[in-house]
């Protein structure tokens, strides 16, 4: 921009006023300005997204030396791997199990928002999404203490109980219940906000008229919220399947993909190959495994979007 | 449930002669009854982070009641606080943040504005595009960047890797498309008239964009600044691939590199440096809640 703007300033100093009149036609020019108004994103998305993404597509058909090309080898090496199909169940499991709970709580917990009187909602709304504001590497700090083996604050207090200690990060199930656990946390608000919006512009006099034929409070979610909500819903939801399934901070920290990786996901897996392992093309070929479902995902997402868009 | 069903369907079934307002109140009390379970549980862990960092490290191995301190001390904070590492950290992740925020909005302010009122060739498919950039995650790009700042490295010998200020360039990958995609809506959803009138008065395009657009979505600007900070402030793959000297490291990768020594947890210091870590987004959030939650809901309501 500021090249542009410097040249415009020599040549008005030029004094030639044809060439200037030109000049600041073109400036003016519609598609000129914008070109030059959008350049820096489309080249930050070039250089930094678009140029990584076809990259480590040709990083993953080098050997590990990345000094030839292999072809297809680093893949078949992955299909034969027993761990590869373990992380892909996990994944899978992970962010479906983990987006069905968020989606519940959001909407159970959104419902006795809504109920109360709209000057507490406030106060209570703004308690609820502090899980998502805190940084999840901060707060899976926190969740990581409360499970420790020796000193654990849930042990303790399930011991009043008569639960025996359970060993929340040390064995396959409670480790995977726990990283489950730590995610619905984080993500739960999230629907919780999206779906508290969605409820207010649902219209009472709708509420009102089914009240008036005898309809109960599950006919009245059946036949009126759900399907007012159901784009808001469709959207969060195939959001968050993205982000579920591409999350990387949570498992890292609470059991950095143990015991005997069975809560790796394909972003912690592909760390440990391709950075601590350094063998980037094994790593790069692990995380566009994740390509397709994302791409399913954001291809439903981009059409709701543009339904909604279509009818505001 | 067979049973339910029959019972319904007798002929005695009883007509429910509860009021309207008694059927309110009830559903209050449960509302309120739930509402704090749910506040419990979301709130633990913050909770919990405040408990263990006023403990000393003598009463956490005590292994005494968890959940209540008996002898509060500060020692944590005054330790974390004079300690250069961690102010460090701190420094970095300020640095990194600001300038990341300063970026995203110098690149997504226009953009948005040519995406929302400049109907050029191809505008619609970058709008779409900026979408779906923000759709890519960081898990996916981390790899093949790592790499590609390696051979930069190589081939200019200027030092990318292991530096925090690389960092300042690969954040608004992160931030750019969500600040763009918001500020478009917020941009169109600015009447037209308000820039054709202007344009009759002879502003040019930039003129329309700092006099008009700006002002008028004000509230929109605050809500991308405050997501690019929160992102950029939380952001913790790139940074624990990128940089490894202790030095150069930020926030939440120093805390969990730094604080836990082999096997050795210091849990108390642990927890105040993730609380004071934590503490900036809350605090922005406390003051400006509702353009958080705006920006939060724009994402998928404005289109």
């Amino acid at each position: 921009m500021a090249d542009v703007v410097v040249e415009q300033g020599r040549l008005a100093r030029a004094a030639r006023p044809r060439k200037r009149a030109s000049l600041r036609n073109a400036m003016g020019r519609k598609s000129t300005v914008a070109f030059f108004l959008t350049l820096p994103l489309i080249l930050l998305i070039a250089l930094l997204v678009l140029y990584p993404a076809f990259y480590s597509v040709y990083l993953a058909t080098l050997n590990k030396a990345m000094t030839k090309f292999v072809g297809l080898s680093n893949f078949t090496f992955l299909f034969k791997r027993e761990t590869f199909w373990m992380v892909v169940r996990q994944s899978c499991i992970f962010a479906v199990t983990a987006v069905v709970f968020k989606a519940l709580i959001g909407f159970i917990v959104a419902h006795f928002v809504h109920n109360i009187p709209g000057k507490k909602q406030r106060k209570w709304r703004g308690m609820l999404l502090v899980p998502w504001v805190i940084p999840p590497a901060m707060s899976t700090l926190a969740w990581l203490w409360l499970f420790d083996p020796s000193y654990s604050a849930f042990n303790y207090t399930l011991s009043f109980f008569g639960i025996g200690p359970i060993p929340w990060l040390g064995d396959t199930f409670w480790a995977r219940f726990s990283v489950i656990l730590v995610n619905v946390w984080y993500g739960a608000p999230f629907f919780l906000i999206m779906y508290l919006a969605a409820l207010k512009s649902v219209p009472d006099q709708l509420y009102e008229a089914a009240a008036i034929d005898g309809a109960n409070w599950w006919q009245k979610i059946w036949h009126i919220t759900l399907p007012m909500m159901r784009n808001i819903i469709a959207i969060t939801t195939l959001f968050s399947l993205i982000v579920t399934f591409a999350n990387f901070d949570i498992v890292r920290i609470l059991t950095s993909g143990g015991p005997l990786d069975r809560t790796h996901l394909f972003a912690t897996w592909a760390f440990q190959v391709g950075i601590q392992s350094s063998d980037i093309p094994l790593g790069a070929c692990v995380s566009l495994f994740m390509v397709p479902i994302l791409a399913v995902a954001a291809v439903f997402i981009l059409r709701d979007v543009n339904k909604r868009g279509n009818e505001a | 449930m067979s049973t339910l069903a029959i019972d319904k369907a007798g002929p005695t079934r009883k007509v429910k002669l509860r009021s309207m307002s008694r059927d309110r109140t009830w559903a209050l009390r449960w509302s309120y009854f739930f509402l704090v379970l749910f506040a419990i549980f979301f709130l633990i862990p913050p909770i919990y982070m405040l408990i263990t960092s006023l403990k000393s490290s003598a009463e956490i191995s005590a292994a005494t009641n968890p959940w209540w301190v008996f002898h509060p001390t500060l020692s944590n904070y005054v330790e974390l606080l004079t300690s250069n590492q961690f102010l460090r950290f701190f420094w970095n992740s300020s640095m990194i943040s600001i300038v990341v925020v300063i970026v995203t909005m110098l690149i997504s302010i226009p953009a948005a504005f040519a995406l929302a009122r400049m109907k050029f060739w191809g505008s619609a498919t970058l709008a779409t595009g900026v979408f779906l950039t923000y759709l890519i995650p960081d898990s996916l790009l981390f790899i093949p960047l790592f790499k590609m700042l390696a051979v930069v490295q190589d081939v200019t010998g200027i030092t990318l890797l292991n530096r925090w200020y690389v960092l300042v360039f690969i954040y608004p990958t992160l931030t750019v498309p969500f600040c763009t995609w918001i500020m478009i809506g917020y941009f169109a959803s600015i009447p037209k008239e308000l820039d054709e009138a202007a344009l009759i008065d002879g502003a040019s395009w930039l003129q329309t964009l700092t006099r008009i657009f700006i002002p008028v979505a004000l509230p929109g600007l605050i809500a991308a600044t405050i997501f690019a900070f929160t992102v950029s402030w939380a952001q913790f793959l790139y940074p624990l691939v990128f940089t490894t000297s202790i030095d150069q490291l930020v926030l939440p990768v120093g805390i969990t590199t730094t604080l836990i020594k082999g096997d050795v947890f210091n849990w108390g210091q642990i927890m105040t440096g993730a609380l004071l870590g934590a503490a900036p987004p809350l605090v922005i959030y406390a003051f400006l809640m509702d353009y958080y939650i705006a920006g939060l809901t724009a994402g998928a309501t404005k289109g």
